[in-house]
């Protein structure tokens, strides 16, 4: 559909005011039906297969199926996304399987450290010279064109 | 009609988007209005950690110019746009963001980005310019790092999630932007943000052209469908002038499922070839000294690439296939005495080749699946997309900005004299631009779009400095505009229920057939894929007409909820950089980046009068658009 919501195992984030589908998708597809305690996607025809809802979900319970109106049927890719990592599982349509593992970051989750280190050379708001620079260049001094 | 809260917030800075160039914007403002006693307000119409166009990850760095250890120059780099672009780039602009990229991509791997690297401790290069990363949480780190310089530096409050930005809020009298307004996305909320500067970086545009797939792949546009014009129609409304809004981007890729192809040509030295076997790029190398110089340069221009291919399936000699069998096993030759070792490379590429679209199109992966494609045993489609507005690309579309006081020639400084010399201001006093907001500097891409972001940020702190007025904002046009933002929300409730179907009734127009029909005519008049790239002036002509109907059926727009009114202010913007591109190309009479756009009746580049930008301005007093020819002034390179 692209992605869609598998019934049995979505739980409406447990009644929260807003489920984690909802709060990532970047297209603002995703809606929660209170009156079901299920997650939809409104507009299927509108979805990237970005795969982050699916990604994001605590119970795993949305999945992606393809594009009707081009891929042939039976195929799945599915994501689990760990902290430091993410295994695919693709599954073709003559039922071939293949797994990949591929690092996803190296710092903590949520330690990024934002000047990470590096000092500003300067004080001046006119200079072209951006916080963390020179030294974050790799060189002493920021490059500039004899005009 | 439910009642909207008025919600007012003042700030000094306020960034508009949560993209690559917003997340580095936030980050360069976080330092330097700590350090001025400034607040900065950030307001993404989705949510940070993956807005915009690298939501979904990416598995390569475009830009990287690796200057400190000498193995490029910046003066390398300006050349190479330079040359891509056939002419057309703003030099300083380019050379500025290059001599920033460096620094912004080594803030990314200190903040957990994993950059492959070779056994030297090197970055390993996809192509000249471009690194390959484990991009999967590329976003996620950069919207993280941003949000730690804004928090750290200890402001609160300072991010609106899930707030659409429609309009710029204007002092028009003194050409000055004042904020900007919108509507919560979640809440009958309506926002003011008022603001001594603003930076615009809401993205590109997708869905302005109707693209291959109508159906449930209406969806898997190359570049992600919530990117809807709004930059450009906030600095268009604003009064900012624009340039090469004619300069749209067509990429080619994996047909249907628009994987990446970088990695196929440059990193695995993959051919693409015809339905006959024939290479295109050998076959139809004569026609290349008609582009010349930049036929004749190298690298060969995008657009020319994408020309010559187009050529072949307009000649019917299509598919045009990738040749990843024939690649993956040119790459696993040398070890084809050692079974182990060859097993070893096969996996390995099979891996490299799987990641490639796992990081940033993951339906590629599936249309893969799908179709029992395995890259090593068969060869895949690839096909030109349809056109897409990113100027951080191969595409150049955005607004004229201000560049750096030490690069920028003294021909273009002399436009800002008069408002003030401050990097990337548009031509409107306190508004800034960066990413796919800012025009004729491509090739930028994610990192060059984030270290403009830091540009930017700090030129506009550097305005405030120097401008710190409170804006001055008349309630009544606010009370206006609020009526109008929510007008198709009042035009549902007060007609709906005449028809049995939401969507169909005499009085109103839904947004997405009203998206529709926009690509219909852009489709059709303006070059589009049914009209095989191709226009003329009569076609543009009428073209025009009917997007003039169109502009005024936009008053009819009808939304039943928040989510609809969303649509329907992002299907205006995109009728707007619709209407700004088709005057554009309408302007320019050659045919200058023929695989990108043709026109019939101008079919040769032409040196002697259109090397130049073509600039526009929209008067928001009058409604009247001005064109205009801009000498273009190359850097000393």
């Amino acid at each position: 559909m692209p992605s869609y919501v598998i019934l049995e195992k979505c739980d409406g984030c447990k009644g929260q005011d807003k489920t984690a589908c909802m709060y990532i998708c970047p297209n603002d597809l995703m809606v929660l039906d209170k009156e079901k305690m299920k997650a939809w996607n409104r507009a299927p025809e509108m979805c990237w297969e970005c795969y982050n809802c699916v990604k994001i979900c605590p119970q795993q319970a949305i999945d992606v199926r393809a594009y009707a109106d081009f891929v042939p049927m039976g195929a799945s890719v599915v994501p689990l996304r760990g902290s430091e990592d993410i295994m695919w599982t693709v599954k073709f349509r003559n039922g071939q399987v293949k797994r990949f593992k591929f690092p996803i970051r190296t710092t903590p989750e949520g330690k990024a450290n934002p000047l990470a280190g590096f000092e500003t050379g300067t004080d001046d708001i006119k200079s072209p010279i951006l916080c963390t620079e020179p030294a974050s260049t790799g060189q002493a001094t920021l490059p500039t064109l004899k005009k | 009609m439910p009642n909207f809260e008025t919600v007012v917030v003042d700030t000094d800075l306020l960034i508009i988007g949560g993209g690559m160039s917003a997340c580095g914007a936030t980050f360069e403002a976080a330092y330097w209005a700590k350090k001025n006693g400034l607040k900065v307000v950030v307001v993404d119409k989705a949510a940070m950690d993956r807005s915009g166009a690298v939501a979904m990850g990416l598995s390569a760095i475009n830009q990287y110019i690796n200057y400190a250890k000498g193995v490029n120059t910046l003066e390398d780099y300006v050349k190479y746009v330079r040359q891509d672009l056939m002419g057309v780039s703003r030099e300083d602009l380019v050379y500025d963001i290059a001599r920033h990229v460096d620094s912004t991509v080594h803030l990314f791997e200190k903040w957990g980005l994993p950059i492959w690297k070779d056994e030297q401790g090197n970055y390993v290069n996809e192509g000249r310019w471009q690194i390959m990363i484990n991009g999967e949480s590329y976003k996620v780190i950069v919207a993280e790092a941003a949000k730690n310089a804004m928090n750290e530096a200890g402001f609160t409050d300072w991010l609106y999630e899930r707030v659409f930005i429609v309009e710029p809020l204007m002092d028009y009298d003194n050409n000055k932007c004042l904020g900007g307004v919108g509507f919560s996305v979640r809440e009958n909320k309506f926002y003011v943000f008022k603001a001594k500067a603003t930076i615009a970086c809401m993205g590109g545009a997708v869905h302005v052209f109707r693209p291959r797939s109508v159906g449930e792949g209406l969806g898997r546009a190359w570049y992600p469908p919530w990117n809807a014009g709004s930059t450009a129609y906030f600095t268009i409304r604003a009064g900012a002038e624009m340039t090469c809004q004619e300069v749209r981007f067509i990429p080619v890729r994996f047909k249907d499922g628009y994987g990446p192809v970088g990695a196929w040509f440059l990193l695995f030295k993959s051919r693409a070839t015809n339905a006959f076997g024939e290479e295109y790029m050998v076959t139809r190398a004569d026609e290349l000294p008609q582009w010349a110089p930049y036929g004749t340069g190298k690298p060969i221009p995008a657009n020319l690439r994408n020309w010559l291919g187009m050529e072949d399936v307009m000649a019917g000699k299509g598919p045009i296939y990738m040749r990843t069998e024939e690649a993956i096993a040119n790459l696993a030759a040398k070890y084809k005495d050692d079974p182990k070792a060859f097993k070893k490379k096969m996996k390995e590429l099979e891996a490299e080749a799987w990641e490639d679209f796992l990081d940033m199109t993951i339906s590629q992966s599936l249309l893969w699946a799908g179709m029992n494609i395995q890259p090593e045993e068969r060869s895949s489609e690839i096909a030109a997309a349809e056109p897409y507005f990113i100027g951080s690309h191969s595409g150049a579309s955005g607004a004229w900005v201000c560049g750096p006081e030490d690069v920028m020639p003294a021909e273009y400084r002399k436009q800002w004299e008069p408002i003030g010399v401050y990097n990337h201001m548009t031509t409107v006093k306190g508004l800034f631009t960066a990413g796919d907001g800012a025009g004729a500097s491509s090739h930028k891409f994610s990192s060059g779009s984030h270290a403009e972001g830091r540009i930017a940020a700090k030129g506009a702190i550097a305005y405030i400095l120097d401008n710190n007025v409170a804006p001055k904002v008349d309630d009544a046009v606010v009370a206006k505009m609020k009526e109008t933002i929510l007008a198709p929300m009042a035009r549902f409730e007060q007609f709906h229920a005449l028809s049995s179907d939401p969507d169909i009734n005499p009085n109103f127009i839904k947004p997405k057939m009203f998206m529709f029909r926009l690509q219909k005519i852009m489709d059709e008049y303006c070059a589009g894929v049914s009209s095989q790239f191709t226009t003329n002036k009569s076609l543009l002509e009428r073209g025009l007409e009917l997007l003039g109907m169109l502009k005024e059926d936009s008053e009819k727009l009808a939304a039943a909820d928040l989510h609809e009114l969303m649509r329907a202010w992002e299907n205006t913007h995109r009728m707007w950089i619709a209407e700004s591109h088709l005057r554009h190309v309408l302007f320019r009479e050659e045919s200058r980046w023929p695989g990108y756009y043709y026109r019939a009746d101008f079919p040769k580049m032409d040196e002697a009068n259109w090397k130049c930008f073509v600039n526009s301005v929209w008067n928001p007093k009058t409604g009247e658009w001005t064109l205009k020819k801009v000498p273009i002034i190359n850097l000393p390179v």
